[in-house]
């Protein structure tokens, strides 16, 4: 590889801090993604690994701090630009439009946040959306109404609908709780596929060994605050770590 | 095209066909005149579902747009003498710019809060133009018809060719929606608006743009009413039943399509036409009332929702 060491990150998130009335739920978080990185991020409940996807999605506004996406602030940016610049989520409770199909669903992506959405053929369009299916094993569910979805196969479609709008930074919320082990592997293996050079992927999960076997690097959060950085097993010695999991 | 599209342009130049023979060969003056109403309806009601049934935003302001769509044609005419054509382009386009500031200002909102505002702003408007003495004040206005022109020998008729027109115009827009990428993003905005947002889809430049169009149809629905009633106030013009019946129509055809709107003002204004002949004008309401309330525990998809479900069961039964 010639790339030099001090490429640029993907992105970049600098003091944020996010406020709900007088509670913080984010605390004056920094933290730089690097391009195709796999990151786990990690947390007990309520601290803040949601609030931080929304923050950075930008589904909520925030107070102070920027978001500095491919070097754009892309701070006071609304959502749909941001999907537009390549930042693709899914919901940790799965939102998906209840009237249309999997595969429509997959079409509201096409349509507004490929480039130039208007002008593909609508045979050309059934092709992306189906092989998109195929890759996330969602092929034969194609033509199902998205109200008749198992937990997984939300999920899936979750992830497939994100793919859809073509990211460079894919961010999965909780893709597989509530799963069996056997559908966690699934998914799990499913978003290791996704993973290369040109898609960084943003992985939170409160599944360990999921996370252990994902991530290149892992961060976790408490009360709103980064209480350790680092490759997987450096955060899962870290003794701060230990006891925010453990308890107190 | 596809055959759809055909189908669809066979079938709206054959209605227009039909409604000029009507005004060739039918000498009674009553069809016409309640056969307007009937299609009056139908462009409000296809205007309204662009944006309170595919985007799911209920609009109670129906009547503020038709309201300002007379009132257009008044202030035309007494200023100008303007032709009835130039009456309906600048309605539509006055329809246009109050959907587009009451967009800015409301659109923001979601849900009930939306609705009220729409309320808000329809008595705001009406309030304004009890007040403007030039075209008539709270007392109304008298308005003359101008000559008709061929090939129409009697000025209901044209009108009622005219509304028909806007009839097809209306249709052919909400259907190119509905079949288009606008309509899919409305679509998703009423699933979930922020997994659209996420998703790409501009909310807000798209909830505007159906509030714009929708805006334009009903205003321009509303311009030929002046010379239809020779009168106009702004009681009557601004009348919340406007609001009401376009919902109750709306709601009661199924939004899910283009042609669940139309299907329920053809029922709808249909009925009511036959009971204010037969029984009385207060009834319409009772039955509108009634109607809207067995809809929406029974079939709260409307009559295109129910036919859906039987043509699903039916193909589900062969299978
Ligand atoms: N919209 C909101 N309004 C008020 N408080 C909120 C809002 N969203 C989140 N919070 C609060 O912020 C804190 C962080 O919530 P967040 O959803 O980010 O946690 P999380 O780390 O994703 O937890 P979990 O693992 O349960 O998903 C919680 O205390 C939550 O109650
Ligand atoms: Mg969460």
């Amino acid at each position: 590889m010639t790339a030099p060491e001090t490429q640029a990150p993907l992105l970049r998130v600098a003091a944020l801090t996010k406020r709900f009335g007088g509670f913080t739920a984010l605390d004056n978080v920094s933290v730089e993604i690097r391009p195709g990185e796999r990151f786990g991020l990690i947390g007990p409940n309520g601290s803040g690994k949601t609030t931080l996807i929304n923050c950075i999605s930008g589904a909520f506004r925030t107070e102070t701090g920027t978001v500095v996406f491919r070097e754009e602030d892309i701070t006071r940016l609304q959502p749909h630009v941001r999907t537009r610049r390549g930042i693709a989520r899914s919901f940790q409770i799965p939102r998906p439009f209840k009237s249309m199909t999997v595969a429509e669903n997959l079409l509201v992506a096409l349509d507004f946040a490929s480039v130039g959405g208007d002008f593909i053929l609508a045979a050309q369009r059934r092709d992306t959306v189906m092989s998109i299916l195929t890759q996330m094993g969602l092929a034969s569910k194609a033509d199902v109404s998205a109200t008749r979805l198992s937990q997984v196969e939300l999920r899936k479609m979750e992830l497939a609908r994100a793919m859809a709008t073509h990211p460079k930074l894919l961010i999965s919320d909780e893709a597989m709780a509530g799963l069996s082990s056997s559908e966690v592997d699934e998914v799990l293996d499913l978003l290791m596929s996704l993973a290369s050079r040109d898609i960084t992927i943003i992985m939170i999960e409160h599944i360990m060994q999921a996370v252990m076997r994902f991530s290149d690097r892992v961060m976790c959060l408490d009360a709103g605050r980064i209480i350790a950085i680092g490759t997987p097993s450096e955060v899962m010695a870290n003794q701060r770590v230990q006891e925010a999991y453990l308890g107190t | 095209m596809k055959r759809n599209g055909i189908f669809f342009w066979i079938g709206a130049t054959l209605f227009l066909a039909a409604a000029l023979l009507m005004t060739q060969v039918i000498g009674n003056q009553y069809p016409f005149f309640a056969c307007y109403v009937i299609l009056q309806f139908i462009v409000l009601a296809v205007a309204w579902s662009i944006l309170g049934g595919y985007a799911g935003y209920v609009n109670f302001g129906t009547s503020a747009f038709f309201g300002m769509g007379v009132y257009t044609a008044v202030f035309l005419l007494k200023a100008f003498d303007a032709p009835l054509a130039a009456q309906i382009a600048a309605a539509a386009a006055v329809g246009a710019l109050m959907g587009f500031a009451l967009g800015l200002l409301t659109l923001r909102m979601q849900g009930i809060f939306f609705s009220i505002a729409t309320i808000a702003a329809t008595i705001v408007i009406e309030t304004s133009i009890t007040n403007w003495r030039y075209v008539g004040g709270s007392a109304g206005i008298q308005l003359q018809r101008p000559m008709v022109t061929e090939p129409f020998n009697n000025y209901v008729q044209m009108l009622f060719f005219i509304q028909a027109l806007l009839v097809v115009l209306a249709v052919a827009i909400s259907r190119y929606i509905q079949n288009s990428w606008i309509g899919r993003g409305l679509q998703a905005i009423k699933d979930d608006e922020l997994a659209a947002e996420c998703t790409g889809v501009p909310t807000l430049r798209l909830k505007l743009l159906a509030c714009v169009i929708s805006g334009a149809l009903m205003c321009a629905a509303g311009a030929p009413a002046a010379m239809y009633l020779q009168y106009a106030d702004p009681s009557s013009a601004f009348n919340l039943n406007y609001s009401v019946s376009v919902l109750a129509m709306s709601l009661i055809g199924g939004t899910a399509h283009w042609a669940g709107p139309v299907v329920g003002a053809i029922l709808l204004g249909a009925t009511q036409q036959l009971l204010t002949v037969t029984i009385s004008s207060e009834v319409n309401v009772l039955v509108l009332g009634v109607m809207l309330v067995l809809f929406v525990v029974a079939a709260p998809e409307g009559i295109i929702g129910l036919i859906r479900r039987v043509l699903r069961n039916r193909s589900e039964g062969k299978e």
